[in-house]
């Protein structure tokens, strides 16, 4: 078990310092940076002299190799450079716009746990045959709605048509009610289609039938025999809704005008600030390694089988 | 002998029915075929199906709701929605027409020599892969963007890069299953050399499921371009994008709803009648 735990790790790091040096590579040390676009600007009045101190300034008139030493000591310190367009350390940038982030995504999960829960059950339990498929056939509609559009439409309905949620002043709740509704649709979707199928496969099980032939109700057999057994793949598949999340995230908060890491990233791409959007990409891989990692430690917890054939394999 | 007899009607009936038996009629499927091959049409020849300009307003026409002039209502400065959806159709299809070529090229490329080769060169690639889809989607396709340039075609290409990971770890996958089939060996075992049965036998034999997945992926890029296209990464203002028409109709969305919500019905119809034909071709493979 320790071995494996290792080799899960030392796994992680490798693609963690791939994903950084590739990220060094195309943003950092490709031509036309953003010292250039920034400073560059005739109403500046700069000089080329003045340009290159800036350059050195930055540091980024060093050889490749040595940038590239400096930022991963930079980044191993907790410094991920400078903003060139704000003017201030990436870190502080980060560090004011992660919480806000931080909250609409969890609440945006939380959100579209309960509706694929809900949605499964309803796939499951609902009394008609037609209804059931037709409720198991939603999530596919819902998997091919863009993020933006469901924000628009959202606002558009709650706010404009019936009032129910107002655009000047709202208080927290009304604030944050659609975003995070519009976040939750879309990572909901394919949660419900993967535990929707998972929870068919088990149906379809020889131990189902027994229970069903020794008179259990639907609702029983759900949540007592098949919840447990088909809750796993559920769980496999948070890596890819990390990253729908994140990018979720960026699309909402550009909707919706609030500030975060989203509207940060938004920006940093209009105006190539390559160390923020670097910083951002590495602390994604770096969540998105670390979800996984978690996600393969806790698999044996939930089925205790996993635990033996790792077992067996190390 | 009776054995036999009493068997060789109920074939012969068995094959009968498989003769008569036409391949059966799905309706949402034909459907799907629909709207994708209306939206060709519309990339084609746009101005078979409007009388109106897609990119030039008319005066006094603005912000008209939908009525029997103008299907689906006009915009701020006079042009026809639906016009407007009509020749932005060649947009948003060729560029997933490229970003699915970048992914499924590039994909299929690492796979089969991720899968037919020895273990470092294996390992090595499948890293790499790893490593690509640790960050998300997004993300990359921003990273790629930030190199490229804005624009209609490098906002194609950075979809098409995100998803050569996928595609790599798919084909990889089908590669490593069909080497172990018989007629593989056979062919070594008659002599082919390495890259001719590599080329002749393992790659199409492996593309079924890829070109399933392909078609699902043609569906994401459809989504994928209309966000960055709305983030306005892509086309610029006056072309008609979908995803841009969506952004700016937005400035209007207190007085016309219409602005938004059909381009938007345009890229899901599209992106649903993808995931209906990738599904049918799944099944098929």
């Amino acid at each position: 078990m320790s071995n494996y735990l290792l080799s899960r790790i030392g796994q992680a790091a490798i693609v963690l310092l791939l994903a950084f040096a590739a990220s060094f590579l195309l943003l950092q040390a490709l031509p036309g940076d953003a010292i250039l676009i920034k400073y560059q600007n005739p109403e500046m009045g700069l000089t080329p002299e003045q340009i290159a101190e800036i350059r050195v300034l930055y540091g980024a008139d060093a050889p490749i190799w040595v940038q590239f030493g400096n930022t991963v000591w930079n980044f191993v310190q907790g410094s991920f450079g400078y903003s060139v367009q704000a003017g201030v350390p990436v870190r502080d940038l980060i560090a004011v716009n992660l919480p806000a982030t931080l909250r609409l995504s969890s609440l945006g999960l939380v959100a579209a746990i309960a509706l694929a829960l809900l949605v499964a059950f309803a796939a499951t339990l609902a009394p008609l045959r037609w209804l059931r498929s037709l409720i198991a056939s939603a999530p596919s509609l819902l998997a091919a709605l863009p993020v933006f559009w469901i924000g628009i439409v959202l606002i558009q309905i709650f706010s404009f048509r019936l009032r129910l949620v107002p655009v000047i002043n709202p208080n927290e709740f009304q604030q944050l009610v659609l975003p995070v509704a519009t976040l939750a649709i879309p990572i909901a979707a394919p949660l419900a289609q993967v535990f929707i199928r998972s929870l068919d496969e088990i149906e379809a099980q020889p131990f189902i039938a027994v229970v069903r032939a020794k008179g259990a109700s639907r609702a029983w057999i759900l949540f007592r025999h098949m919840l447990r057994n088909a809750i796993l793949p559920v769980l496999t598949i948070a890596g890819v809704l990390f990253g729908d999340l994140l990018a979720g995230a960026v699309v909402t908060e550009t909707v919706f005008g609030l500030n975060g890491l989203g509207r940060v990233t938004e920006q940093a791409v209009s105006n190539q600030d390559t160390a923020v959007l670097q910083a951002i990409v590495v602390l994604a891989a770096l969540g998105f390694v670390f979800v996984n990692l978690l996600v393969d430690l806790a698999a044996p917890l939930i089925d205790p089988r996993l635990n033996r054939k790792i077992g067996a394999a190390a | 002998m009776t054995t036999l007899d009493l068997s060789k009607p109920t074939t012969a009936l068995k094959s009968r029915v498989q003769l008569v038996k036409w391949p059966r009629l799905e309706p949402t499927l034909v459907l799907s075929w629909l709207v994708i091959a209306l939206a060709i049409a519309f990339a084609l020849a746009p101005q078979l199906f409007t009388p109106h300009s897609g990119t030039i307003g008319l005066a006094g026409n603005q912000l008209k709701p939908p009525s029997a002039e103008h299907w689906l209502g006009t915009d701020e400065i006079g042009r026809d929605v639906f016009a407007r959806i009509i020749y932005g159709a060649i947009n948003s299809l060729s560029g997933a027409l490229i970003a699915v070529t970048v992914g499924f090229t590039g994909g299929t490329a690492l796979g089969l020599i991720a899968g037919s080769s020895r273990r470092v060169v294996d390992d090595t690639i499948m890293r790499l892969v790893d490593t690509l889809l640790s960050v998300p989607g997004l993300l990359l396709q921003l990273s790629i963007i930030i190199i490229l340039g804005f624009g209609t075609t490098n906002v194609a290409i950075a979809v098409g890069a995100t998803s050569v990971a996928s595609f790599a770890r798919l084909s990889r996958a089908e590669v490593i299953r069909v080497r172990r089939a018989d007629y593989v060996e056979a062919a070594f075992g008659s002599g082919g050399r390495f890259l001719n049965v590599l080329w002749r036998h393992v790659l199409p034999n492996s593309l079924g499921t890829v070109l399933a997945y392909a078609a699902l992926q043609f569906g994401v890029a459809i989504l994928a371009i209309a966000t960055l296209g709305f983030l306005g990464y892509g086309a610029p203002p006056p072309i008609p994008e979908w995803g841009l028409l969506i952004a700016e109709g937005r400035k209007y969305m207190t007085t016309s709803w219409w602005l938004t919500v059909f381009p938007g019905l345009a890229v899901i119809l599209v992106v649903l009648a993808a995931n209906r034909i990738s599904l049918a071709l799944r099944a098929r493979s």
